[in-house]
């Protein structure tokens, strides 16, 4: 049970190695060209998969954009002008890491603006909690003078022993 | 401060409500990707013309040329829903008098060529793109996709998937109809 329960943990956790989507005749000859070209797959997103990177992706039109990206590797552009040519075309979107700017801070500092927001409500909870002190309301008047009335009645007592 | 506090929740369970609201919108598709072309000038490409059709390429000094919005339709021998989409845009053409291009992607011009023999050609002109590259300065996502371009040359309009069923019909036609006013103006 054991160990058919830790078999199964191994196989989830060991990462499938991604079957290779570049196919042969994509593959460039110069190898650091080609490991840049990698690089640069990896960064964008396949169109029609959407949540696939197009290095991994079957779609024809993943295949296509691979085929451009290294075209353009060997015109000699940088893996930045390569990126940017395809933002041009589709947007900020065909990125797989969305970019910091003025459009995506709301996208950047929200996780961080929620932890500071739950960790100020989860801070005041505790630091109340820690403080609270009992503290019973002032008697009224009726019960002062009955108190008063026992305390006299009670060293009156004393007094006649 | 513990005012705030105790309103804390309600503040919580709106937050998410407003965006489990927003999720829940029909309106909303989740994988519809913002086109950058709208609104810029049409790509400059130069297509050749598919062999056998009898109409010619198109560059984009064709979509400037005479003054009124153009649909450009890109579409396949080989995509199914082109095959239903055929008939609307055929329609379109013969009863509304729409300019209608294509831009025939990663097709051998031989189906192509059969594909338009079986069905009828409504283009006016049909520009290969045999290697699928300009499709990707069309932003292409896959096809059919169906653009609008102003008599300027600019991209109005984009529709993702086939011009099919009352509603994209009737959105397509609607910004058309928009895309001609504003060349007559």
């Amino acid at each position: 049970m054991i160990a058919r329960l830790l078999l199964i943990i191994t196989l989830t956790l060991v990462p499938v190695t991604t079957a290779l989507a570049v196919e042969p005749d994509e593959i460039l000859s110069d190898p650091v060209l080609e490991e840049r070209a990698r690089e640069v797959s990896r960064e964008l997103r396949c169109v029609v998969c959407q949540n696939q990177d197009i290095d991994s992706s079957n779609a024809g039109i993943a295949r296509e954009m691979r085929i451009l990206v290294r075209e353009r590797l060997m015109a000699g552009d940088t893996n930045a002008d390569i990126l940017e040519f395809m933002v041009a075309r589709y947007g900020n979107y065909v990125l797989l890491r969305p970019p910091f700017n003025a459009q995506t801070y709301a996208l950047w500092f929200a996780p961080l603006v929620l932890a500071l927001f739950a960790g100020g409500i989860g801070y005041t909870v505790m630091r109340q909690a820690r403080h609270k002190t009992i503290r019973p309301a002032d008697l009224t008047t009726d019960e002062e003078a009955a108190l008063q009335a026992v305390l006299e009645t009670s060293s009156d007592i004393e007094k006649n022993k | 401060m513990k005012r705030m506090l105790y309103a804390s929740p309600v503040l919580i369970a709106m937050i998410f409500g407003g965006f489990f609201l927003w999720g829940l919108n029909p309106e909303r598709d989740p994988n519809a990707i913002p086109s950058v072309l709208i609104s810029s000038p049409a790509p400059e490409v130069t297509l050749p013309e598919v062999a056998g059709t009898g109409v010619p390429g198109f560059s984009h000094a064709d979509l400037v040329g005479d003054g009124g919005p153009v649909v450009v339709n890109i579409f396949a021998s080989w995509c199914v829903p082109c095959r239903a989409e055929h008939a609307v845009l055929t329609r379109m053409v013969n009863q509304d008098g729409v300019r209608l291009f294509g831009i025939n992607y990663q097709d051998q011009p031989e189906d192509a060529l059969r594909w338009l023999n079986e069905l009828g050609n409504p283009y006016e002109r049909i520009g290969s793109d045999l290697n699928g590259r300009a499709a990707i300065d069309w932003g292409l996502t896959g096809v059919p996709e169906t653009f609008i371009v102003g008599a300027d040359g600019t991209v109005l309009y984009k529709h993702v998937g086939p011009i099919l069923g009352n509603d994209a019909i009737s959105a397509f036609t609607t910004a058309l109809e928009q895309a001609r006013q504003e060349g007559s103006s």
